[in-house]
């Protein structure tokens, strides 16, 4: 299987503040009823872009930035702390990614979260509180300017701004080398994983 | 060298080291379900690829089991479709299936430790963040992603890094009325929601020697609302105990060597944790969450936060949860009005959580305002339940009385609110929407303390109530 190398995203980008987001805020529970991903992006923060009555509520996903992101199938979304906290459900990348954002820059990332995301391609970079209010602000101020996360030289920068970014390093090994889904690997790893196996007794049914 | 559980398990199952630096590792036990596995299968047939070890991946239903409807077909469409993408992948696969129609079936995280699958030193994985319930019996047991599902369907490994180490202990004896719930609830209370990324959290101290299985799993089962992916409580006689017998435990000739193994995976004495925090048992009280993340927690007898006593980050989440909740800040919470109350889920739907809140159901009525259901998290439970007589304590007090599955922790079924009901519950989370209503209101609390909220229709202190 050969993969993208993702040395680096440039694209629009769209401020989502807040702490603690989590996945069932970003997809909300009854749209993993399905056998499949597809559609899950139309879906993406449902429940904060649409109010009770139906109308439309006030959320940086009902802006005409969003809605160029999602024509362009690409865009930076910038985030606060803990965010993709909650379930494991791989949908909420995945609508995120359907619906056309390509990166994350945010504070820091649950854990679950961001595993899900650097396997679909897509790379979670973390700066630091005060550069990330920074380029949250600069975001706003300038929805037309590109934002460039780059994956290689764990920067991002917008303008003539540029902020030290930080990402796990086997994580970013992966997405540069074009190797983010590890599946290749794994299977390659077959005779080992048999002796590994052979040594635990529980796997042998004792 | 001395070395922690977590050391040694991970030891033990590295197969070997990946390209990019992460351990590529066996994962000995793989738990499935319907929500996120079918996806898994999709992309195991596009590959063209087996799964490896058959024999070590076990399947139930759970999320979208509709609790008051046994037939099939069920009347949401979509239910059906995704519990025969399960029937079929199990089948096509020889994957083991616990369905609806075994009397086994029930949340995947009350299954494994039923049937004895969850065992001591050993790697669990499942889509389902709430996997870290199965480190009670001390394993390194966590939640994945559907794309990892394939890779462990495909190779029976994963492609992690290791995790560091937290030693949670905490000791003495809970006060009557305190329960391993409000145990959980007041760790991610003080270390917060995000306290623990990139951490194991193992858990130790008198007061876990001194809990049974059961609680450990409501302890171990919260893990992740703390920000840790797994939490384990090193194995000990109690253990053991509890899996003796069960149908996949080791077998006569083969138990006292099994139990030996178990044993050695423990945590040395004089063991390096990369951190240690301590708690006295006696300074926790009941806790109920206030907010819409589970750390925003306080005892039943405190007052909400006032924003000011707040930083900036906390101030903002807080403001947001107060406009939520419909809930004023420097107030107390006690005497909020409930609308449901939900008694169940992977986190306290065991025969113990059952047994408890029945010793001092008899002889109360649910109050008249108030919807209240019971859920026990599998059929064995249920069964045992109803031979104990507890179903109709439950029913005589005025508690519907479900069928297993997931129900209203996360609303995937029918069971939802409506509206912006406020549900006292004995569930995990309390986002927003999480029980099915954009605008519905969570509280979470330990069983005893739902009970009382269904009793007097408020939010109030089970010990009073009681008289515990």
């Amino acid at each position: 299987m050969s993969l993208a190398k993702i040395t680096q995203v440039k694209a629009l980008a769209l401020a989502v503040p807040g702490d603690d987001i989590d996945t069932d805020r970003i997809i909300p529970a009854r749209f993993l009823r399905c056998v499949t991903f597809d559609g899950l992006g139309e879906h993406a923060f449902r429940d904060e872009r649409t109010g009770p009555d139906g109308k439309e509520r006030a959320h940086p996903m009902n802006s005409a930035q969003a809605a160029r992101i999602a024509a362009a199938k690409q865009g930076v979304m910038v985030v606060g702390f803990n965010f993709g906290c909650g379930s494991s459900r791989e949908h909420a990348p995945q609508s995120l990614w359907r619906y056309g954002f390509t990166a994350f820059v945010g504070g820091s990332f649950a854990e679950i979260f961001f595993g899900n995301s650097t396997t679909l391609g897509v790379p979670c970079l973390t700066l630091s509180k005060e550069d990330l209010a920074e380029c949250d602000a600069f975001v706003r101020a300038n929805p037309d300017v590109e934002v460039t996360v780059d994956v290689e030289k764990l920067t991002v920068s917008a303008g003539a701004k540029s902020w030290k970014a930080a990402i796990a390093a086997s994580a970013r090994d992966g997405l540069i080398n074009g190797k983010w889904d590890p599946i290749a690997d794994l299977l390659e790893g077959a005779d080992s994983v048999a002796k590994t196996a052979g040594g635990l007794a529980y796997v042998a049914g004792k | 060298m001395a070395k922690t559980l977590f050391q040694k398990v991970w030891e033990a199952h590295t197969v070997r080291k990946l390209p990019n630096g992460q351990t590529q590792l066996f994962i000995g036990t793989h738990l499935i379900h319907e929500v996120t596995s079918p996806q898994a299968f999709g992309m195991l047939r596009d590959l063209g690829l087996k799964v490896k070890y058959p024999q070590r991946t076990f399947a139930t239903v759970d999320h979208i089991v509709p609790t008051n409807e046994l037939k099939e077909p069920y009347s949401d469409p979509i239910a059906q479709e995704m519990i025969e993408a399960l029937r079929k992948n199990t089948k096509d696969y020889g994957i083991r299936f616990f369905d609806t129609t075994t009397g086994t079936q029930g949340i995947v995280h009350m299954v494994g430790p039923e049937q004895g699958i969850t065992q001591p030193g050993t790697t669990i994985a499942c889509g389902d963040s709430h996997t870290a319930t199965h480190g009670a019996f001390g394993a390194i047991a966590f939640g994945i992603g559907t794309t990892q599902v394939r890779d462990v369907l495909a190779t029976q490994t994963l492609a992690l890094s290791p995790l560091k180490v937290r030693r949670i202990e905490v000791n003495g004896k809970l006060a009557p009325g305190v329960y391993a719930k409000d145990v959980i609830l007041h760790i991610i209370r003080v270390l917060g929601v995000n306290g623990g990324i990139g951490f194991a959290y193992e858990y130790a101290g008198t007061t876990f020697d001194g809990f049974s299985l059961e609680e450990r799993m409501t302890v171990c089962n919260m893990s992740i609302e703390g920000g840790a992916r797994c939490g384990y409580v090193n194995p000990d006689q109690k253990t053991f105990d509890y899996i003796k017998g069960k149908p996949f435990a080791p077998k006569a000739a083969d138990w006292d060597a099994a139990v030996a193994r178990w044993a050695s995976f423990a945590s040395d004495a004089g063991c390096q944790y990369d951190d240690i925090r301590i708690f006295k048992a006696e300074d926790i009280r009941p806790t109920v969450t206030w907010g819409i993340t589970p750390g925003q927690a306080i005892f039943i007898d405190e007052k909400m936060p006032a924003l000011e006593t707040l930083n900036a980050a906390d101030r903002q989440t807080a403001e947001d949860a107060y406009a939520h909740m419909k809930l004023a800040p420097n107030t107390p919470i006690k005497g909020t009005k409930v609308d449901v109350c939900f008694l169940g889920s992977c986190t306290n739907g065991r025969i113990s959580d059952l047994r408890e809140v029945a010793k001092y159901l008899k002889g109360r009525k649910v109050s008249p305002s108030v919807k209240a259901i019971v859920v026990p998290g599998s059929q064995l439970t249920a069964i045992q339940a109803v031979h104990e007589g507890l179903d109709k304590i439950y029913i005589e007090a005025g508690f519907e009385w479900r069928g297993a599955g997931c129900s209203m922790c996360l609303a995937m079924n029918p069971d939802k609110l409506v509206g912006d009901q406020l549900c006292a519950s004995s569930s995990n989370r309390n986002f927003k929407g999480r029980q099915g209503s954009q605008t519905g209101r969570t509280v979470l609390m330990s069983p005893l303390m739902v009970a009382a909220a269904a009793i007097t229709g408020q939010v109030t202190d089970a010990r009073e109530v009681f008289k515990v």
